[in-house]
């Protein structure tokens, strides 16, 4: 009974997430509204955890069988994708190391500004 | 007669579990955490289809109903970002700016290297989305029109080559903060670099795990919006 209890909550959401994001204009997807909405009942308490934890922890484990089948939408794109894997490969490639620099030197960069923050306020 | 057996709906669906359930096998065999289950099955049903001359839009078909979870499973990951209120609290800060930074690096850095690689428009819509777990990709990338099987597979490469050689470039940029060095796994290559963070450190983990959710958010609400202005 928990299991259909806690699949039930959770559709519950994603349904009204995607009617937020039908009158957004599918501004945001609708999952992505809901997975919002889930956080915030959870925060308020609207919704309590052990509720949800059995299906949800099944569903956030096992992501990766269900996005499987789309994957294989590949098979038809083949011959357009050979025609430049290298390019493909090389965005992908140079805009991790930009993603990932630029993050890395962002939290640096606020933390020593919160420490420096820190000692000015135990000179006082 | 054999091959009505074989394209029958509980064989296509029973092809996604098995084959599935073989690629987590593998990868806790080896232990070898970079092993994603993906990368390992995608080969197999694809030898497979061909093998049986399957169509790939017949699988696909056939196999809608666990796609269709794919949505349920983006919604939970609410409950995650529950799990992990205590460090969005203590590090909201640091977070939020390296979340801000990094989605709009990541959609920028895409669009202008495509347009140097002189890649397909095609390219373009899929890669966008492209630094946030493969499940909110998809979904971006569905909703400005991108193919998500390119999608997919940027992403889990994104992750591969984060996961692999983020410490490495971390390391040659002088990034050594904790939260520096999560923030900065979590928001480049989402669950494998997290996967990969949480075995430098504990508190590299939990960051690295917080950003996969925020950079989500952030670059669903980003995408469209710069599709709009460029």
């Amino acid at each position: 009974m928990d299991v259909i209890i806690g699949f039930g909550i959770i559709m519950a959401f994603f349904a009204a997430g995607e009617c937020l994001s039908v009158l957004m204009g599918h501004f945001i997807p609708g999952s992505v509204v809901g997975m919002l909405l889930l956080f915030v009942a959870l925060l308020t308490g609207f919704i309590k955890p052990r509720r949800i934890e059995k299906v949800a922890h099944f569903l956030t484990g096992n992501m990766t069988i269900f996005f499987i089948p789309a994957v294989m939408g590949i098979m038809d794109l083949w011959g357009f994708i050979k025609m430049s894997w290298l390019g493909w490969l090389g965005v992908i490639v140079l805009s991790t190391i930009c993603v990932m620099a630029t993050t890395g030197y962002t939290v640096e960069g606020v933390r020593f500004l919160q420490r420096q923050k820190e000692r000015k306020g135990e000179g006082k | 007669m054999i091959h009505e057996m074989l394209t029958s709906t509980p064989v296509m669906l029973g092809l996604t579990v098995g084959v599935y359930l073989l690629a987590v096998w593998i990868r806790t065999r080896s232990k070898l955490m970079l092993l994603n289950p993906m990368l390992i099955s995608v080969p197999i049903i694809i030898a497979f289809l061909l093998i049986f001359n399957i169509p790939a839009q017949h699988y696909i078909q056939s196999n809608s109903m666990i796609s269709f979870m794919l949505g349920p499973s983006v919604v939970a990951l609410g409950l995650t970002m529950y799990e992990q209120r205590m460090t969005i609290k203590e590090y909201l800060l640091p977070i939020l700016s390296a979340v801000v930074v990094g989605s709009i690096v990541g959609v920028v850095s895409v669009y202008l290297l495509c347009r140097w690689f002189q890649l397909n428009e095609v390219f373009l819509l899929a890669l966008e989305p492209k630094s946030v777990t493969v499940p909110i990709a998809m979904e971006v990338a569905k909703g400005i029109g991108g193919n998500t099987a390119i999608t997919a597979i940027s992403v889990a490469l994104c992750g591969l080559f984060g996961g692999i050689f983020g410490p490495l470039i971390l390391k040659v940029l002088h990034v050594k903060n904790p939260i520096a060095v999560g923030a900065a796994m979590g928001s480049a290559s989402h669950g494998i670099g997290t996967a990969r963070a949480i075995e430098i450190g504990a508190l590299e983990g939990a960051v690295s795990g917080l950003c996969i959710a925020l950079m989500g958010v952030a670059t669903a609400v980003l995408v469209p919006i710069f599709n709009a202005i460029v």
